[in-house]
């Protein structure tokens, strides 16, 4: 498995990569961590021309927190994100699900952005984005602009991105205090997608649901926010009832591909038993 | 397309060389640099045989290409040992403990556990398990491969208490 | 300084480091600092790299290829194709099986993925990138993947180049798209056991296609050397004098000058035993260009082209008495071959040795049957570390015997119990004409069955389905129990040999003047540690420390000829041939004691590492000054020198058994099954090594975890081969392989000369049968007598659903 030829650009600023993909035009594409897009290159699946290597870009880096705003470049590692103590105390459903991403290997090369933005149905991290109600910074040669993840994805590997667009952070309102939090993932073994995975979050007041959200991984050509689901716990005790009629809610909108990880009514069955279980562990976690 | 300048510092030693920017990371560490320790199981990212530590990280180096390596530090199996050639704890581990048959997962399953112990330098049973999870091995049943890690890192535990030892 | 001589006679035999030593491999030295020698890193002058075109559908007819583009590519050196091995003869290669198959596809196309050009050039990304550019324009037939329908009257005709044969290389051919029917037993018996039995059983039991998948691919590098006409190959070949005899027959280059090298090689379980089409393209591209030519898989290639296993779909019927005694055997198989029969089974045995299925049990008649046919899939049917179909036959019965038990609501393990051959009924003869050698069926089991508790584990199973019941919980406890006995160390060469090569081994020993040596072998580790374990047996034979002996196999012009290491052979066979050798050495080494000592060869008595005088014990002479008389001392009527060779031609094959108990915890709404324990016992005779026995062990459990639970290689209706990247193929990581509990008993072989049987496969051969047991056992309750494998989470959760216990 030998990739095509390619030429290579290493910018350093941000600008300096969104100029160099104005001019290099459509046969160019941005690489991260390379973990989507090298294993496709190998299988002659994307032929770039030029590939602009992200690396060096200093802007695109770290996590930053601004009280409870989360900043996220788009070049940190699903590693630097589960290594990070203070994302694990804003919002621990980050390393939980990034836990859950590949193998420790592929974690240390592959970044935030490139999971989010190469619109891979399969990935981890935009479900869970759709779920935190994440929003995304692309940059552009018309200048900077956001776009919620929940109006990102539009099918397999296909994205509200422009050409010549690079994804550069990732933002995050944290969830409030003592919110409740779950990713359950279902997978054949470690390095595979999931077979079925919820992103979980909601918040408890005086034992009542005050807000919840809940988005599904790789039952569909994109993510799927599982709105109708989160609106059914909402308003309840988050009880047997409410958690039957969320997963209820979430399955109806599972539209899973047959593949080795199962048929789709198994899939979408699971879809049922991993929001179950997500609603069930985020309670318990909620106080 | 054309070839480009690369240079990077592998198992302490610069090297530079022109390459093709496709070439894998994994291809020019073996065939320019004759380094064939590191070995190609799978292609997909998923066995672990051609891990390297790039930067103070694992990396599967059959998905890296030698053009985002250019400006690095590499450190493959054959950079493991001393310089006055004692083996790596993680080495003699292995053997003591039968944690290899083949030896085609070996190097880049101990240079994963490299990384894990200096990560981690006092893992529990499930944390090796869960840390050496990117690499696959089709002979051992992984136990006495947990089994090496432990006692290399109980090695270790004490080599570092010694004087005039840094840690990493 | 002198070395002080141990005193004691432990302090002797412990320096010996021989049988029984959990000895240290002297192989790791090497691969822990990254310097193993594996073909790909071989690195020759001049050497250009082969990759191959394959075919994108399952069955078509080729009607143009045109090189011309990838021929343009810089660096590319040659593009074959069929129409240019034709003029050597060499389009086709003869299996070992006995068919023959296209290297280059001739004309047709008979399974996706198969080899239809070769593109030479100067290094893997220009041949990868000429690859792309070859084009081959396809005319789509309908491609057969069921193997039930290949002998339909309507079926595709598949193989129109023996369409026409109504016999093939095992008797007649009934159906364009049958290789073979193969009949073992007294048919006429066993259906009248059947017709008078008060119970009778019958199952379904299909064993899916799966692959050995070693961490490292197959590949060679042939070089031709012009000058002296002399062709090396270097390769993963687990036999590589077989290859080597072959490839003078194919190539008509006299055998002289052929040289086979098998240099380390990263795990072979089968899948390095056949010849493929990419050695026969490297070797002939290196004949025509004059220079070596490398040829490395990459995985998928590996996994859906070179050397499938299994795929046999067989139907059982046991006849019992209501005690749950059998009295009776029968048993279909339908074997789906692929589309080439490239088989690596001794001649005479087209199924293999499947007609060990009526495992450890004393069956008073039975039968079996199987038919071989063709379909559109990848050639193959190799031993994926088992012997020649052991796992299917241990497979089968250890699945029949639970369901009897189920049928007669008794416990596995006694129905068991009842029915294992005797220890006294040793050798014994079974009614499908094996003789077993040794074993002790009834006190391995028993140990295991104490080890495990297993009283407990059935009372705690009840308390559990109880709670189940009760909603309490949603898991469902499974105990496995299967009992095995496989069928290794091919074989007496008077029925045993594969293309007319007997399966004999060997061994050939040198002592060195200063009492150290070198032995040479016709076997090959993949993983086994030969070169800690042969010298272990040599050690104890001859009285020089392992670690005074070097161990060499794999090149053949070195290296004795001998059949090579698969299905369990390298103990069984080598290692008697090393013992038998090393014997030679001694027997030489007693004459020139006996002259040195001035006694007669009587007088003198072998203790560890000398000859002594009996009764006088002060008197002797060690090997190692035996070895220096030997060279540097006229003995009167003695040749000067000690060396040895043996060829051991095997008088029965062993039969290593053991007892396995497995436990897991299927969650019904999620078809997650939990390995909460695994308890292996094994006998494999006598041992050599109990360190890398129990590696063995680990290994073995492992890849049945890994087969039981998840692998499969699959076709869909249109010839698409599935499973065929580590994405979907199913190897366990460290966190799904459970930590293994390994325990033996030691009944020896009595023909072996150090009573071992060999162990490397009985992991396999037991651990998918306790796996699935397990995994049917949680059921068994609701109903269920077999549900297929694997048993991975989708065909739980349907097991579940079928059986009414999902949410």
């Amino acid at each position: 498995m030998i990739p095509g030829s390619f030429d290579y650009h290493r910018p350093r600023t941000l600008e300096e990569a969104v100029s160099l993909l104005a001019s290099l035009g459509e046969e160019s594409r941005v690489v991260a961590g390379g973990h989507s897009l090298i294993p496709m290159m190998k299988l002659r699946m994307a032929l770039p021309e030029h590939l602009v290597d992200l690396q060096d870009v200093a802007e695109l880096k770290g996590i930053r927190i601004d009280g409870s705003q989360i900043t996220i470049g788009a070049m940190t590692t699903q590693a630097e994100m589960i290594a990070s103590a203070e994302l694990a105390r804003l919002c621990p459903i980050l390393r939980e699900t990034a836990l859950q991403i590949a193998d420790p290997q592929i974690r240390s090369l592959g970044t935030v952005g490139g999971n989010v933005a190469n619109g891979d149905p399969g990935n981890d991290l935009p479900g869970l984005m759709q779920a935190l109600d994440a929003r995304y910074l692309l940059r552009g040669p018309g200048g900077e602009r956001e776009l919620p993840a929940r109006a990102f994805y539009e099918g397999p590997f296909t994205t509200a991105l422009d050409p010549g667009e690079v994804l550069a952070a990732v933002r995050i309102a944290a969830p409030a205090a003592g919110h409740g939090w779950a990713y359950e993932k279902q997978k054949r073994k470690i390095g595979d997608y999931a077979t079925a995975a919820a992103a979980v979050l909601l918040e408890l007041e005086g034992g009542t649901c005050r807000k919840a959200s809940i988005a599904l991984t790789n039952v569909g050509d994109t993510p799927l926010l599982a709105e109708a689901a989160g609106r059914a716990l909402v308003g309840t005790a988050v009880d047997a009832a409410a958690v039957k009629a969320a997963a209820e809610a979430a399955k109806a909108i599972a539209a899973p591909a047959e593949d080795g990880r199962g048929p789709r009514a198994f899939r979408v069955h699971l879809t049922d038993v991993m929001v179950t279980r997500a609603v069930e562990k985020a309670r318990s976690r909620a106080s | 397309m054309s070839k480009m300048h690369v240079k990077m510092t592998v198992n302490g030693r610069a090297v530079e060389a022109l390459a093709e920017p496709r070439t894998l990371l994994i291809h020019f560490l073996r065939e320019e640099l004759a380094l064939t320790g590191p070995h190609i199981g799978c292609d997909t990212s998923h066995c672990g045989a051609c891990t390297v530590d790039l930067d103070g990280k694992s990396v599967k180096s059959c998905t890296v290409f030698v053009a985002q390596a250019n400006g690095a530090e590499v450190t493959t199996i054959e950079g493991l040992a001393a310089a006055d050639g004692s083996l790596h704890p993680l080495q003699e581990a292995f053997r003591e403990h039968h944690g290899l048959q083949c030896g085609f997962c070996t190097p880049g399953m101990i240079t994963r556990a490299y990384r894990l112990l200096q990560e981690n330098p006092n893992p529990s049973e499930a944390e090796i398990r869960f840390g050496i999870s990117g690499n696959l091995c089709r002979c051992t049943g992984y136990q006495n491969i947990v089994k090496a890690i432990q006692a290399a890192a109980q090695q270790m535990a004490v080599a570092t208490t010694a004087p005039g030892e840094a840690a990493e | 300084m002198t070395v002080q001589t141990p005193v004691s006679l432990e302090e002797r035999k412990d320096k010996l480091q021989g049988l029984g030593c959990s000895r240290k491999r002297v192989e790791d030295a090497r691969f822990t600092q990254g310097k193993g020698h594996y073909v790909d890193d071989i690195k020759l002058p001049g050497m250009l790299f082969g990759d191959f075109v394959r075919s994108p559908i399952g069955h078509g007819r080729i009607k143009s290829i045109n090189k011309e583009a990838a021929l343009a590519v810089p660096g590319v050196k040659a593009v074959l194709t069929a129409d240019d091995l034709r003029p050597l003869g060499l389009h086709w290669m003869p299996t070992l099986a006995g068919d023959v198959q296209a290297v280059l596809a001739d004309e047709k196309v008979l399974f996706q993925n198969q080899e239809v050009a070769f593109v030479v050039a100067e290094d893997r990304y220009a041949a990868a990138d000429a690859v792309e550019l070859v084009e081959v324009d396809y005319e789509e037939l309908p491609p057969l993947v069921d193997p039930h329908r290949s002998m339909d009257p309507d079926a595709p005709i598949l193989r129109e180049d023996i369409k026409d044969k109504t016999e093939g290389a095992h008797g007649p051919r009934r159906h364009p798209n049958h290789i073979f029917t193969w009949e073992v037993g007294d048919k006429a018996a066993t259906e009248q056991a059947l017709a008078a039995a008060a119970v009778v059983v019958e199952e379904q039991i299909t064993y899916q296609r799966v692959h050995p998948c070693p961490l490292e691919t197959c590949g060679c590098v042939a070089s031709m050397d012009k000058i002296n006409g002399k062709l090396t190959i270097w390769g993963t070949f687990q036999a590589p004098h077989a290859v080597r005899t072959v490839a003078s027959l194919i190539t008509n280059i006299p055998e002289h000058n052929i040289r086979i090298i098998s240099p380390d090689i990263g795990g072979g379980f089968g899948n390095k035993v056949g010849v493929y089409p990419g050695y026969i393209c490297s070797a002939v591209a290196s004949i025509v260009l004059g220079v070596p030519v490398k040829w490395i898989e990459d995985r998928m290639e590996n996994l859906s082209t070179t050397a499938f296993a299994r795929d046999y779909h067989m139907t059982g019927r046991i006849a019992a008495t209501p005690e749950g005694r059998i009295t009776g055997l029968w048993c279909h198989v339908l074997a789906d071959h692929g589309a080439f029969d490239a088989c690596a089974d001794p001649t005479k045995f087209p199924a293999g040795f499947f007609n060990i299925c009526t495992g450890s049990y004393d069956v008073p008649v039975a039968y079996v049957s199987v038919d071989g046919v063709y379909t559109n899939k990848a050639p193959g049917g190799v031993a994926y570390r088992c012997s020649f179909r052991v796992t299917e036959a241990s497979y089968f019965i250890e699945r029949m015997i639970d369901v009897l038990a189920r049928k007669l609501d008794r416990d596995p393990a006694e129905i068991r119990m009842i029915n294992f051959i005797r220890k006294e009924q040793f050798p014994y003869q079974s009614a499908l004409g094996w003789e077993y050698d040794s074993g002790d069926y009834h006190t391995a089991l028993a140990k295991a069955l104490k080890s495990v508790d297993y009283d407990g584990l059935r009372a705690r199973q009840k308390a559990s389905r109880e709670a189940f019941k009760r909603g309490e919980t949603r898991k469902l406890m499974g105990v496995g129990v299967a009992f095995f006995t496989e069928i290794v160390g091919a074989g007496p060469v008077k029925n045993c040999d594969i293309l007319g090569l007997g399966m004999f081994d060997s061994c050939e020993i040198r002592i060195h003047p200063t009492g150290s040596a070198i032995a040479r072998l016709g076997t090959i580790s993949q993983g086994q540690g030969h070169a800690t374990t042969f010298a272990q047996i040599l050690a104890s034979e001859i009285g020089i420390p392992a670690a005074d002996i070097t161990l060499e196999e794999g090149d053949t012009d070195t290296a004795p000829y001998g059949l090579g290491t698969y299905g369990s052979r390298s103990t069984p066979v080598a290692g008697a041939a090393t013992a038998m050798a090393g014997r030679k050495i001694r027997a030489k080494a007693q004459m020139i004691a006996a002259y040195l000592l001035e006694v007669h060869e009587g007088d003198l008595e072998w203790e560890v590492d000398r000859f002594q005088v009996k009764g006088n014990p002060e008197r002797f002479k060690t090997m190692k000054e035996l070895a220096f008389a030997a060279y540097n001392q006229a003995i009167p009527g003695l040749e000067p020198g000690l060396e040895a060779v043996s060829y051991y031609d095997p008088p029965n094959m062993t039969y290593p058994f053991g007892a396995y108990l497995c436990v897991v915890q299927i969650d019904v709404d999620t078809g997650v099954t939990e390995i909460e324990r695994f308890y292996a016992l094994d006998d494999c005779g006598t041992r050599i090594n109990p360190m890398i026995i129990e590696g063995q062990v680990h290994g073995g459990l492992t890849e049945a975890l890994a087969i039981a639970m998840g692998q499969e290689i699959s076709y869909d209706a249109d010839g698409n081969v599935h499973g065929g990247s580590l994405m979907d193929f199913f190897l366990p990581t460290a966190v799904e392989t459970p930590a293994w509990e390994t325990d033996w008993t030691e009944t020896p072989s009595p023909h072996h000369p150090i009573g071992a049987k060999g162990v490397g496969e009985s992991p396999n051969v037991g651990g998918v049968s306790a796996f699935s047991n397990a995994v049917n056992d949680a059921f068994a309750h609701l109903g269920l007598t077999h549900t297929q494998m694997p048993h991975d989470h989708w065909r739980v959760w349907q097991t579940a659903q079928r059986l009414g216990v999902t949410g």
